[in-house]
């Protein structure tokens, strides 16, 4: 399948965020390169001393991995400085249409530097970081597990970035690598997903294996735009990452493959908003 | 804002001063109504410790403890911004003065547990960074757990935390809520430099001096180091004795595998007979000699047999070894662009009495002998393999921990150091003996990608010697020279300060700071490097100087506590330390990149000095000065006695008590296939062959994005998800579709003689490579031995043996060693005085290119319809097998197997064509357990039934049924063809043996025919049997 995206992509810069501990940076860089984007990796640390630099990008993306060991929790301390350092930044660049990936710790960090569940819909972003409202708790089974498991995509969802993405069974899979992914809100919170279409992505119901609340994998804001997910879409760009790909048809491995089609989707998405 | 990973700089305060800070307490839980899984696990844990009595409930609770003065709102803040989830947890604010205490509920008894005072606290280091962060405020911070057992006494309670929370070593447990009063300080240090006055010592008092001083000299070496300072006109001066000890260390010098030996055998031994005879085959083989009473002489065991087959390989054309033996790992092409470099290692000491940290630290280690190679290479793929007593062991010894415990926390320890750094272990095996209850083996091994302008360093005089990551501490002391010592019960109390915690995060950021330093716009910011293993500042300082000598600034080195003496600097195995010998010009870069990373440097002085001495100073006074040439020369290498005394060999492999799963022997030379599938099924369930997904499931094998082939491939199998492939494949460029596949091979089964063992594991390391589609001319492999005493002749013997197997094998291979280690003391001795010596193991990993990712091949069989094709020769030689864990062999079928150097690269250069041709569908290597067992695991793996005749295998001579089924002759393959391109596959396989044994169907069952009646089970049952045998 020819992306169309691609070539007028090119004029696109995605930033990428990393920190102490971040190792999931140069294939989130590789996802956006492969959408077509040119691609700038940066340390917390230097943006935190000019937070206007975000304002020259048009995709972010948090990557996953173990920031700052994720010490007394995973994420903690990377959104406890992201909320007093660039989150008037990235909170701006959502306002200008700017999408935001945040897989696995990236996740777990956007819920706690008040990027996820984000305002609700219509309202702006608050000035200073909003309390969280979500966690992700350690996995029910108490232990880290790297698995790929199934994955559905609410029809109704707002996420620009599994909007319309297509699963078919033998390749509807996804890799999950965390020790705290159990999704947990008190139940006006999770109502409230579901009935703004927040809910971006679920496991199956025969792979959920970390005991999330609604069997919830990811969630966007009310825009759309900030997709976090403890899943590694980034890690599911070419067929020869899937962990059957020994056993798929020609046919199945001749459609862009879904965590690739992600970043295509946000990228399209933000090609029409500059448009 | 400043952005601060490593700990602050904190005042060295002596103790007694009046107006210490306070310390506050916070204590962070699940808050009402959520899930305490902390809680949950330590009850299942409780659970597995079958006790008479269990608590009704436990809860966690995270402890913190915060000294510096803080507002009741900075507090506040950080108790609820910080420690605690708004969502999920709640915290506690307590303040230290007692009233304010609160006590545990009635019923319940409390436990917690602490870092002792100086052991590393990675949560610590973070928290107080974060603070400084958050609110300006220079704290220090210890964290705990607390536990609360609801219904049981304090007793249960303590005995709960010794047995399952907390290592003594490393640990304090209190039984009730822990208020220190004040965290314990550091004494500054004052300078004492101390003389050993050895000069007049006799004999007797020089080796008390090795031991009680740790030094585990050998006499010859101390009359060396006397005789040396006998000369100078002095006494050796503390410093200089301890880096002597650390630089002639078997751990670090080899001395062994690199002293001259000489080898008998017990010809007449009637266990000899049929057994490879070296006294009869030295024609030809480098450095040695044979003398006139028929004993051989190799001086120099390593550069006469592993290192040979290198060097005669790469004058006999093979090109791509770009660096053997002589760097933190060995470098092989890998394109024009780019090569690879792979080391492994062993931590056994440490993960004896530490396996948490021991594990960990083994893992950093080893790859930080890669960033430590060449200019540095980024590490990108890590495997492991851990030896154990059966879990099932009826008595573990005073002084050892139970197998279970250490395996898990092996993999824990694994798991959290490889998980942060972002590097995936995706190879590995697990072996069980019981006779690793005291010594469990812990290998490690790191891989590696850099530009091949990077291959090589070179230090110059005039270089400032920079030291880049984590501060020195005193942990680790004398690692080194521990690690060559003897385990006994004592151990664990007199060697605790050899243990070492690791902080993945600061290697994790020394790692990126480094690489953009080698990759600087202006290029290369520094000549060479290397990585503070064993041995420390005084190994890597004195490696990197061993020509040109170093001047040595101690006091410069940052601490994690003040009062450290400058011996304790120089020779401390702090973790997560690198060397870079950077041109002065060059500081500056250098500081700015480690500022941006948060990571600590420190300028320690220059390499270069006009007497090529190591001159080691503090605050401007001379402590200690080393001779170059004295340190790495002079050291004797006495002549080792070797015998080769084949039955007491066969002896002691014998005392391997067969596990729980014997079959009581009922099965006979005539067994029938419904006796076949019966121990088939218990095989699959044996631990050295169930499904390791439990472990491989805990990493992190997919980080880096570049897995091609996984650990576990097919479908799902049972709990496993997934059936065991035979290598791991990798893309380490994503700009490139060349792959590489990582293996290894272990045939400790066949240890009764180590020539045959070391055949064996490198023919199964290559098969695992084959398999999955890797080049067979481009494989690299590493040998690492451990062994039990060499004192005793013949342990020296049987690694003679092992040697001249890895010789012989990587000649006819044409798989050059390119890095390798020994761990040569593996014995426990008993309270009562009885020596467990380990098995002698011999792990061989391999690595080669695979030419197109999108052509690896997987186990998993594909189609129904296909056929099952078996290369390679069965014999009736069972002896070392798995069948034979489970039975008494029937008379005649117990001799190891025969590995053919002819045979073996035939076969695998064959197959590797026939993967080549495009028609191999799927490939297994047949192996552990023999024909049934690799046949049912490419069934269960596929999802598919097969019918299988093993009546068809290709045989030496005429072969029982049941030799047929489960003998693990080395070698062979198993390969699955479409029907259709039998031809074309029988034309590639010309001249090797091979025959269609079964065909795929979809039946979904798996059916055995003994010529008479055939045997069936479900293909799903088999898989079950093996994703069940070890899911902890």
């Amino acid at each position: 399948m020819v992306n169309n995206s691609k070539k007028h992509a090119s004029k696109l810069k995605a930033l990428v965020i990393t920190a102490p501990g971040i190792n999931c940076d140069a294939e989130l860089c590789e996802g956006f390169a492969l959408a077509g984007c040119t691609v700038e990796s940066e340390l917390l640390a230097r943006l935190s001393r000019d937070p206007s630099r975000i304002d020259a990008f048009d995709l972010i993306g948090l990557p996953g991995g173990f920031s700052y060991g994720d010490d007394i929790a995973a994420g903690r301390i990377m959104a406890a400085l992201i909320r007093q350092s660039i989150y008037p930044a990235l909170a701006h660049a959502v306002e200008r249409g700017c999408p935001i990936l945040a897989p696995c710790n990236g996740f777990q960090i956007a819920a706690q530097a008040g990027l996820l569940p984000g305002p609700e819909v219509g309202t702006e972003w608050p000035a200073e970081p909003a309390i969280s409202t979500i966690a992700l708790a350690p996995n029910e089974t108490g232990r880290f597990n790297n698995i790929w498991v199934g994955m559905e995509v609410p029809v109704e969802t707002k996420c620009v970035w599994t909007r319309n993405l297509e699963f078919s069974r033998a390749t509807g899979l996804i890799p999950c690598a965390h020790g705290e992914g159990r999704f947990v809100a008190d139940d006006e919170t999770i109502e409230q997903l579901e009935a703004n279409g927040q809910i971006a992505m679920r496991y199956s119901a025969a792979d959920h294996f970390n005991g999330s609340r609604n069997r919830i994998a990811g969630i966007c804001d009310s825009t759309g735009l900030v997709f976090g997910l403890m899943p590694h879409p980034e890690r599911y760009l070419h067929w020869t990452q899937h962990p059957r790909w020994t056993r798929l048809t020609e046919a199945e491995r001749s459609v862009v493959p879904p965590g690739l089609q992600m970043f295509q989707n946000a990228v399209e998405h933000a090609l029409q908003t500059i448009a | 804002m400043a952005v601060v990973t490593t700990q602050p700089e904190l005042p060295n305060r002596t103790t007694g001063l009046s107006a210490l800070p306070p310390i506050h307490r916070v204590e962070v839980r699940p808050r009402r109504g959520q899930v305490d899984s902390r809680g949950a696990s330590v009850a299942r844990s409780i659970e597995a410790l079958g006790l008479e009595r269990k608590p009704k409930r436990v809860d966690h609770a995270l402890v913190y403890l915060i000294e510096g003065e803080l507002t009741n709102e900075e507090l506040h803040r950080i108790a609820d911004e910080l420690l605690a989830d708004p969502v999920t947890q709640v915290a506690e604010v307590h303040s230290t003065s007692r009233a304010s205490r609160p006590s545990a509920a009635p019923g319940v008894s409390v436990v917690e547990v602490h870092p002792l005072a100086g052991v590393t606290d990675p949560a610590a280091e973070s928290v107080q960074a974060a603070v400084l962060a958050l609110t300006g405020r220079t704290v220090r911070v210890r964290t705990g757990q607390r536990i609360d057992l609801h219904g049981v006494d304090k007793a249960l309670a303590k005995s709960v935390g010794d047995r399952l929370l907390a290592n003594p070593v490393i640990h304090a447990i209190h039984t009730e809520p822990y208020f220190p009063s004040s965290f314990p300080e550091g004494k500054p240090y004052e300078l004492v430099v101390r003389e050993v006055r050895m000069s007049k010592l006799s004999d007797k008092d020089l080796e008390v001096l090795s031991r009680e001083g740790h030094l585990f000299l050998s006499l010859d070496e101390m009359h060396a180091v006397q005789a040396e300072y006998r000369r100078l006109g002095r006494e050796p001066r503390e410093i200089e004795l301890e880096t002597i000890a650390q630089t002639w260390s078997e751990h670090c010098v080899h001395k062994t595998l690199k002293s001259t030996v000489r080898y008998r055998e017990l010809q007449s031994d009637p266990a000899f007979a049929g057994q490879f005879s070296l006294m009869r085959n030295t024609a030809g083989r480098p450095l040695t000699e044979i003398a006139i009473d028929g004993s051989v002489t190799i001086k120099n065991l390593l550069k006469g047999t592993v290192a040979a087959a290198t060097h005669e390989l790469m004058k006999d054309g093979i090109d791509w070894c770009l660096s053997v033996f002589v760097d933190n790992s060995g470098v092989v092409a890998f394109d024009d662009e780019h090569a690879v470099c792979f080391k492994c290692e062993t931590h056994n000491r440490p993960s004896a009495i530490e396996p948490y940290g021991g594990a960990a630290t083994g893992i950093g280690g080893c790859i930080r002998d890669v960033m430590g190679t060449g200019l540095g290479a980024k590490p990108i793929a890590a495997t492991d393999v851990f030896c154990v007593a059966y879990p099932d062991i009826a008595e573990v010894p005073t002084g050892c921990l139970h197998p279970r415990r250490t395996l898990t926390q092996v993999v824990a320890g694994v798991r959290d150091y490889g998980n942060r750094m972002g590097i995936p272990t995706l190879n590995g095996a697990v072996w069980f003996d019981d006779n690793y209850v005291g010594n469990p083996l812990v290998y490690c091994g790191c891989i590696g990608l850099m530009p091949r302008w990077a291959v090589k360093g070179v230090v110059k005089r005039g270089d400032r010697i920079v030291a880049l990551g984590g501060r020195t501490g005193r942990d680790g002391i004398h690692g080194a020279t521990f690690s060559s010592a003897e385990l006994t019960t004592t151990h664990a109390d007199e060697f605790s300060h050899a243990v070492q915690i690791g902080n993945a995060i600061t290697e994790k950021t020394t790692l990126d700071a480094m690489l953009a330093m080698r990759d600087h716009k202006d290029g290369c910011l520094y000549s060479g490097t290397t990585d503070c293993g064993a041995g420390g500042f005084s190994s890597a300082i004195g490696e990197m100087g061993s020509e040109i000598g170093a001047s040595v600034f101690l006091d410069r080195a940052p601490t994690k506590y003040g009062g450290l003496s400058p011996t304790e600097i120089w020779i401390s195995e702090a973790q997560e330390r690198m060397v870079l010998a950077v041109p002065s010009e060059k500081l500056a870069k250098i500081a700015e990149i480690a500022a941006d990373h948060g990571v600590e440097w420190c300028d320690l002085g220059e390499f270069g000095r006009e007497d090529n001495h190591i001159v080691l100073s503090w605050h401007g006074t001379e402590v200690g000065r080393l001779s170059t040439e004295f340190l790495h020369q002079a050291i004797p290498m006495p002549t080792k006695e070797a015998i080769w005394d084949a039955s007491w060999a066969q002896q002691q492999r014998m005392s391997r008590r067969p596990a729980k799963f014997n079959t009581g022997g009922r099965f006979k030379t005539g067994a029938s296939s419904a006796d076949a599938l019966k121990v088939l099924e218990e095989l699959l369930a044996h631990p050295n062959l169930a499904s390791k997904a439990w472990i491989i499931r805990q990493y992190d094998h997919e980080v880096q994005g570049s897995s091609v082939l996984k650990p576990l491939v097919g479908v799902a199998v049972g709990s496993s998800g997934g059936g065991p492939g035979d290598a791991a494949v990798i893309r380490p460029k994503a700009s490139s579709t060349r792959a590489l596949a990582i293996a290894n091979g272990l045939a400790t089964g066949l240890g009764a003689d180590p020539y045959v063992m070391a055949l064996a594991a490198i023919d199964e390391c290559v098969r695992n490579l084959v398999c999955v589609g890797a080049d067979p001319t481009k494989i690299a492999i590493l040998d690492n031995f451990s062994w039990p005493s060499c004192k005793d002749p013949r342990n020296m013997g049987a690694l003679v043996r092992a040697c001249v197997g890895c010789y012989d094998a990587a000649k006819a291979f044409r798989t050059p060693f390119i890095s390798g280690k020994d761990s040569l003391n593996n014995q426990f001795v008993t309270e009562d005085g009885r020596t467990i010596q380990i098995p002698p193991t011999l792990l061989i990993s391999g690595f080669a290119p695979v030419v197109e990712a999108s052509r690896a091949v997987s186990m998993d069989a594909k189609r129904a319809g296909s056929q099952l094709v078996l290369v390679g020769d069965t014999s009736d030689r069972l002896g070392g097998s798995h069948l034979a864990l489970l039975m008494t062999l029937p008379s005649g079928t117990s001799s190891l197997p025969a590995p053919s150097l002819v045979h073996g690269p035939r076969n695998a250069h064959a197959v590797a064509a026939a993967i080549a041709q495009g028609i191999v569908l799927s490939c297994h290597d047949c192996s552990e357990g023999g024909l049934l067992v690799a046949a049912a695991e490419m069934a269960f793996s596929g999802g598919l039934g097969l019918s299988l005749n093993p009546l068809a295998a290709p045989t030496v001579g005429d072969v029982s049924f049941l030799a047929r089924c489960f003998a693990e002759d080395a070698s062979r393959y198993l390969i699955e063809v479409d029907a259709s391109q039998l031809d074309a596959l029988s034309k590639t396989l010309a001249g090797v043996p091979h025959a269609v044994v079964g065909t795929f169907d979809g039946t979904g069952k798996f059916s055995v025919t003994d010529g008479t009646a055939p045997a069936q089970v479900l293909s799903s049952t088999l898989g079950e049997r093996w994703s069940g045998g070890l899911s902890w």
